[in-house]
């Protein structure tokens, strides 16, 4: 085994081991942070594909914004009387059924693809995937189009989180 | 040298888990939390597949990022529906928001 695959097992035992705790906890504190772990591990994972621009990207946006917005929003909305409740819904036991059976569907799946076992063909030396990727996002021939558009969702969220979020005005 | 399958193996446990939390947790903030982990599965698919099928452009990479942007969009939006519920209804529990329940 090489270090690529220890650091591989490791990082993948960890983010699913955080990702379990997280959806199981009933503190949303702690379930909160261990999304946090989560989120690094992929991050991580991103590292060992040679995507240093988006682990860069996954620890700004999903640990530095989301996950910080996640706390907030918990803060904002905790109150005494649902800290000690049962956090799971009644249909706790189908959603460890299908859950369980979308993920066994999916490895099974998987497992009968005939390229599943692909290795990774050497990226050319010299090459640097982040000016491609920045070049690829605004040249018309690449991605411009989605680029914009996200640009333009990304608006629309934010003036749609404004004003759905605002306080009711008085005598309304 | 890790095989593919192994980063997909790894984006499906974390699917699933991400979809046992949104289906069986009562908070709307912990099902918010799953539906980022399930992006994030997803996200882990799209670069893997870009680094071992298609290295040679960058779609895989470009789409990963439009992810991003998406995941970004759908938590601001979903959290501040939250928070407006919460201040009306002084609940975030799924289960007692059912006004609009047939």
């Amino acid at each position: 085994m090489t270090a690529e695959q220890g650091v591989f097992l490791f990082i993948g035992f960890v983010t699913l081991f955080s990702a379990y705790t997280m959806v199981t906890r009933s503190n949303l504190v702690h379930a909160a942070l261990f999304l946090i772990v989560a989120l690094f591990g992929v991050a991580v994972i991103f590292v060992l594909l040679d995507a240093g621009f988006l682990a860069v990207v996954q620890v700004l946006v999903y640990i530095g914004a989301i996950a910080i917005l996640m706390i907030f929003a918990v803060m904002l909305t905790q109150d005494n009387a649902s800290r000690d409740q049962e956090s799971m819904n009644i249909n706790y036991g189908w959603a460890v059924l299908l859950s369980a059976l979308f993920a066994f569907a999916l490895i099974v799946m998987l497992g009968q693809w005939q390229d599943i076992g692909a290795m990774a063909p050497t990226l050319d030396a010299g090459r640097d995937t982040v000016v491609e990727l920045g070049s690829a996002l605004v040249s018309p021939d690449g991605y411009v189009i989605p680029f914009e558009v996200a640009s333009v969702l990304l608006l629309a969220a934010l003036i749609g989180a404004l004003v759905v979020a605002r306080p009711q005005k008085k005598g309304k | 040298m890790i095989p593919l399958s192994w980063y997909l193996y790894l984006s499906a446990g974390l699917f699933g888990i991400g979809l046992y939390g949104v289906l069986a947790r009562k908070n709307a903030i912990a099902i918010l939390m799953g539906v980022e982990l399930m992006l994030n599965a997803v996200n882990i698919n799209i670069v893997a597949f870009w680094r071992y099928l298609t290295p040679q452009n960058m779609s895989g990479q470009a789409f990963a990022v439009m992810v991003f942007a998406v995941a970004a969009a759908e938590v601001a939006v979903g959290l501040a529906l939250v928070i407006s519920i919460y201040r009306r209804r002084k609940t975030v529990d799924a289960n007692e928001i059912n006004l609009m329940k047939w």
